[in-house]
């Protein structure tokens, strides 16, 4: 079986003016199914991901409860000021994230991929100052568990464990930023090349799904980690 | 005459389900619905089954015929498959939860017993002071309250006699208890799979007559025990030394309570310790609560979880840094600073016998 | 009802179909084919099917006697990992599922594949790979946690515990994978005619059981991760030393661990439904009831994970909510149980092979129904938990039931895959050695958990020894059964006679050519009735062959 698409199923649709029909693949019956398809199957794969954190939110809200004192004293060692401009960061760039989709459906093919290459950079600047609070995080000593040595929370229990989710939380979702950026480019690159058009930008709205996902679960952990106090 | 009946009947599907001997009432209890949640279930199974042969029978295909009627199923016989196992299967739970609810709270005046499993071994200890290692005494007639904990991974306590089960997890104490009625020896079986002799960490339960076992508690207590076993326990932990009240005392002090805890009646930063178990605190919220082991073992792992009112919630939790061993310790200790007791008693049951209450 | 039914005997040369079209290695390996992805996985699933057994057999030759018999304790420790890790996540899981639902799911609903193909095969792959990490850290030293990774023991152990963590992790996506793409295809893909209540019952169980995977099988994700964090950095989330709770993984595992003992038991009540109406040639006796109570027993799956930890210091309120809600699975089961059964009434009954092997079905999904009903009553599972009657209850419901569905499900649509009809005297012989097996085996195991013999037990006392010898010897019946199955098939793959659709069934997979063409449909397929409909087309009889 090849992965082209059949010319028959190709040849079987009116070809109106852009090509979109190139990207029909054989086993569906028109393009409208297969954007429905992919958006259906996009909003499952989000779902995945959100039950993915829900394990570590779990976590979170069952070791804040045992240590209520110890994840806000810890806690006030993050800074709300960085945290607040990864916040801003992430926001603008959903809003230029959207701006590209929109620029597609304008048919603005230029215009769509600065867009998008303004969406990786800020989702790049993002990662450049979570790693700059991690390397401020590690050299005060805030490392998860059994290494985390800080000596104005010594007494406080439940410091350590925050830092462990800490971590985990922000890690995973460091490494979605990631994801996404590398998915983003791709995107980029095959926006670059025309392929989509408004009546065949599935990718480009799931891609845009994908990297809205990651600014909704930032927007959670923001103040659940940064402004407990 | 029916009472016969029954009996007999009784033992009839206790030797057919293949179970342990019965050592507690409740055990008792548990088999009579055992026995009932067995039958039912192989008399419906196998009438279903039944059903199922009898239209295997009656419709095999005689001609070779593709041609069915089409039959739905009737709305009465539908709700019928919902109602029907439903009352029955809800009935049972009743029960059973009713029973549930039995076996894991211990009556008031049970006395305690604090469990530790340990890579493979039961570790016993009472309050008086003596410890056991793999062999747990108890007097019969009498409820025992088991307050189980473990030193490294899940262990679950499970003596199979008096159909009781609780997990040992470490950082935390379960509890379970049971009122043995046959005095003789019962196997202890640890359920929680724990590694490499998972299967060989054994341990008795051995019910004594009561007056025998007073005898015994009050010889264990000074230190005969430890003559006794001397040759049957190859890997005695540390400091069994002093008794747990001792412990506790000594516990306390290095871990600080008494910054904020006076034992003399005096209000502090904290509720003063004197006096304090076995009375009533009213909570925060307004709830009225009776000190007890649980809440204690909470107010020291988990201290906002219930704040007493009139106090501020300045203590931190030692949820991790007390070991498991060491509260119960403490907790002895407290339960001992009762001046309707005279403090404690180091020698002797701290318990209060049966009846006298 | 507008068939597309193939010419098939147009002129000497036959045409091509799936199997044929497409020869090489390549044409396999980088299919986008459904049929072909479910093919491979079957062939997957067998051959982890048959490693898993030879462990089980292996624990069953160690338990003969109650001291050491072939292995240290640690050997077995590793063995009954092993046994339970290869059953669970590379057998039971993806075996209906992702072989017989890949190929039957979009044959039932007339589309011509899945939604996402490439997804698809990437789902099998993914799996390969994860099989391959699982095995490698067996060989690489195995680990010796049991399935259930339960901390602390699963963080502090010695044994080689992350790279079969990191398996089953890989594992967990190929399966959300083939359930994402099954509700796709299910929402998007049915042929025009295709109502939800035209639906196949088949098809219902898969939807149920993606639902399942979707949600479930992430959180799982985590918890493993999480477990591969806490043994490489100790970073404390379940270590009590460290303020962690280790009861804490208990309820991360067990919501995903329960919902996905119904990706198990789920399909194979699909397998049920569709092998009873098409050998009893009659339509589903309350469709509804079926459908609708597969995604009841999905959704109350999701809030009874409790009923795993009820002697684990968990509130008795909790645990009272978790048992009630358990009782509710057995309603939804009882339920599909009658319906079968109606079914059955006023049938056409074609006892065969498949027939016989859903008749074990049956058999020990009420008995094995019956025992967790039994556990569910709280005060009696305080005695049972972690005993050997919760190893009987499980692998009555769980893997007998699913065993025999899968085998069914094989027989059944064996020629549907292949072409080829099956030796139907082999076929019972073994179906009745196989049902003698399971019975011999757990049945002893059901006495053993009374007098409380505590499961994961290498040694035991004397007394428990005539019971596990049973066992034992049921075991090695089992194995002669799988034996002669695994023998005619393979002898009826190359040797059968060919044939088209020898049960006469009206189930919508069999609307086509056996096998089916690589397109599935030569003319896309509209559906006028509902599955199995079976009250006046005589004509159905001439595609009767054998």
């Amino acid at each position: 079986m090849s992965a082209e698409p059949a010319t028959s199923a190709r040849a079987q649709h009116d070809h109106e003016d852009d090509g979109a029909d190139a990207h029909l693949q054989h086993h569906f019956q028109d393009l409208n199914v297969q954007a429905d398809a992919a958006r259906l199957g996009m909003w499952l794969f989000l779902s995945t991901e959100i039950l993915l954190f829900g394990g570590l939110f779990i976590a979170y809200s069952l070791y804040r409860q045992v240590y209520p004192e110890g994840f806000h004293a810890a806690s006030e060692l993050l800074s709300p000021e960085l945290g607040l401009l990864d916040t801003a960061i992430l926001i603008t760039s959903s809003m230029t994230m959207v701006m590209a989709i929109f620029m597609t459906q304008k048919r603005k093919k230029n215009a769509a991929v600065i867009l998008l290459l303004i969406t990786i950079g800020l989702g790049l600047s993002f990662v450049c100052v979570h790693s700059y609070e991690y390397w401020r995080d590690i050299t005060e000593g805030a490392l998860p568990g059994k290494f985390f040595h800080v000596e104005e929370l010594a007494g406080k229990h439940g410091a350590a464990m925050f830092f462990t989710l800490y971590f985990c939380m922000t890690g995973l979702h460091t490494i979605h930023v990631l994801i996404g950026a590398g998915i983003l480019t791709v995107l980029t690159y095959f926006t670059w090349k025309g392929d989509y058009t408004p009546r065949y930008m599935s990718p480009l709205e799931n891609g845009g799904l994908y990297w809205h996902l990651i600014d909704l679960i930032w927007i959670f952990l923001y103040p659940l980690l940064y402004l407990i106090a | 005459m029916t009472n016969n009946l029954i009996n007999i009947f009784g033992r009839i599907a206790h030797w057919i389900l293949n179970l342990p001997p019965q050592a507690t009432e409740l055990a008792k209890e548990v088999d009579h619905l055992h026995y009932i949640v067995a039958g039912t279930t192989m008399v419906a199974a196998f009438g279903v089954l039944g059903f199922m042969v009898a239209f295997l029978v009656r419709f095999r295909r005689s001609k070779v015929g593709n041609v069915t009627r089409r039959v739905e199923v009737p709305l009465p016989l539908e709700i019928a498959f919902v109602t029907i196992p439903l009352v029955i299967f809800l009935s049972w739970f009743q029960i059973g939860f009713k029973q549930y609810v039995r076996l894991t709270t211990p009556p008031k005046d049970a006395m305690d017993v604090y469990v530790m499993g340990k890579k493979w071994m039961w570790k016993f200890a009472y309050p008086e002071g003596p410890n056991g290692l793999n062999v747990l005494r108890v007097p019969a007639n009498r409820p025992v309250r088991l307050l189980i904990t473990s030193r490294d991974v899940l262990h679950a306590f499970f003596v199979p006699a008096f159909r009781v089960k609780m997990d040992a997890v470490p950082g935390r104490y379960s509890q379970t208890w049971f009122t043995a009625t046959v005095p003789g020896t019962y196997p202890v079986y640890c359920a929680e799979y724990c590694g490499t002799a998972h299967s060989m960490m054994l341990a008795e339960v051995i019910v004594m007559e009561p007056e025998a076992y007073d005898k015994w508690i009050v010889e264990a207590s000074r230190g005969r025990l430890k003559e006794a076993n001397a040759g049957v326990e190859p890997n005695r932990l540390e400091d069994l030394q002093s008794d747990m009240v001792t412990q506790g005392r000594r516990i306390a002090a290095e871990q600080g309570c008494f910054k904020c805890h006076t034992v003399t009646g005096e209000t502090h930063i904290g509720p003063t310790w004197l006096n304090m178990y076995h009375s009533t605190h009213k909570m925060q919220t307004g709830e009225e609560i009776l000190v007890d082991e649980a809440y204690m073992t909470e107010s020291m792992m988990d201290p906002n979880a219930r704040q007493v009112a009139g106090y501020k919630l300045v203590m931190p939790s030692y949820f991790g840094r007390l070991h498991a061993t060491e509260t119960a310790a403490i907790i002895e200790y407290i339960k001992s600073l009762r001046t309707s007791m005279e403090g404690s008693k180091p020698e002797g049951p701290a318990y209060e016998p049966v009846g006298t209450k | 009802m507008s068939q597309s039914v193939p010419s098939n005997e147009v002129e000497g040369k036959k045409p091509l179909n799936y199997l044929t079209d497409g020869t090489t290695a390549m044409s396999w390996l980088n299919t986008r084919d459904h049929k072909r992805v479910g093919v491979m996985f079957l062939a997957a699933v067998t051959f982890f099917f048959l490693i898993g057994g030879v462990f089980a057999l292996l624990i069953r030759i160690e338990l003969l006697t109650p001291g050491p018999t072939i292995m240290s304790p640690n050997a077995y420790n590793k063995l009954f990992t092993l046994h339970g890790i290869v059953m669970i996540f590379l057998f039971m899981i993806p075996a209906i599922p992702s072989g017989l639902g890949n190929f039957l799911l979009p044959l039932m609903i007339g589309a011509k594949d899945v939604a996402f193909p490439r997804l698809n095969l990437a789902s099998f792959y993914v799996y390969l790979i994860g099989a391959v990490m699982a095995i490698g850290g067996m060989v690489a030293g195995g680990l010796d946690t049991g399935w259930t990774f339960y901390a602390p023991y699963s963080t502090t152990t010695t044994t080689t515990v992350i790279p079969v963590l990191l398996g089953a992790f890989v594992i967990g996506f190929s399966s959300i994978m083939t359930g994402l793409n099954f509700i796709v295809t299910i929402h998007t893909m049915r042929s025009p005619g295709m109502t939800w209540g035209r639906v196949p019952l088949f098809v219902w169980s898969m939807y149920a059981t993606s639902v399942i995977q979707i949600l479930a099988t992430p959180v799982l994700g985590v918890t493993l991760l999480l477990i591969a964090l806490e043994r490489a950095f100790q970073m404390g989330i379940f270590d009590a030393a460290q303020g962690g709770d280790p009861v804490l993984l208990q309820h991360l595992f067990w919501f995903y661990s329960h919902p996905a003992v119904y990706i198990m038991v789920l399909p194979s009540m699909g397998v049920a439904s569709e092998v009873i109406c098409g050998l009893s040639k009659k339509n589903a006796f309350g469709y509804k009831a079926i459908a609708y109570s597969s995604l009841g027993i999905a959704f109350v799956g999701f809030f009874v994970w409790g009923h795993h930890m009820f002697t684990s210091t968990q509130s008795t309120f909790a645990g009272g909510i978790f048992g009630v809600l358990s009782m509710l699975v057995g309603i939804f089961t009882a339920i599909k149980v009658f319906s079968w059964i109606g079914t059955i009434y006023g049938g056409s009954i074609q006892f065969s092979t498949p027939y016989f092997y859903i008749v074990g079905f049956l058999y020990f999904v009420i008995f094995g129904g019956m025992t967790g009903i039994a556990l569910a009553t709280m005060s009696l599972d305080l005695h049972w938990h972690d005993t050997y009657f919760v190893v009987a209850h499980f692998h009555f419901v769980m893997v007998s039931a699913t065993v025999m569905a899968f085998l069914a499900g094989v027989h059944y649509w064996f020629p549907k895959i292949f072409g080829k009809a099956i030796h139907e005297g082999w076929g019972m012989l073994a179906a009745g050695l196989i049902i003698l097996g399971f019975n011999a085996t757990f049945i002893p195991q059901f006495l053993l958990g009374n007098a409380g013999m505590p499961r994961r037990y290498y040694s035991y006392p004397a007394e428990f020894q005539m019971l596990n010898v049973a066992s034992t010897a049921g075991a090695s019946l089992l194995a002669f059964g799988l034996i002669i199955v695994a023998a005619y098939l393979g002898y009826a793959l190359v040797h059968g006679e060919a044939v088209d659709n020898p049960w006469g069934s009206r189930g919508f997979e069999w609307m086509t050519a056996s096998p089916p063409i690589k397109a599935n449909f030569e003319v896309t397929p509209v559906y006028t009735t509902e599955p199995h409909h079976y009250v006046d087309e005589p004509d159905q009889e001439k595609r009767h062959v054998g």
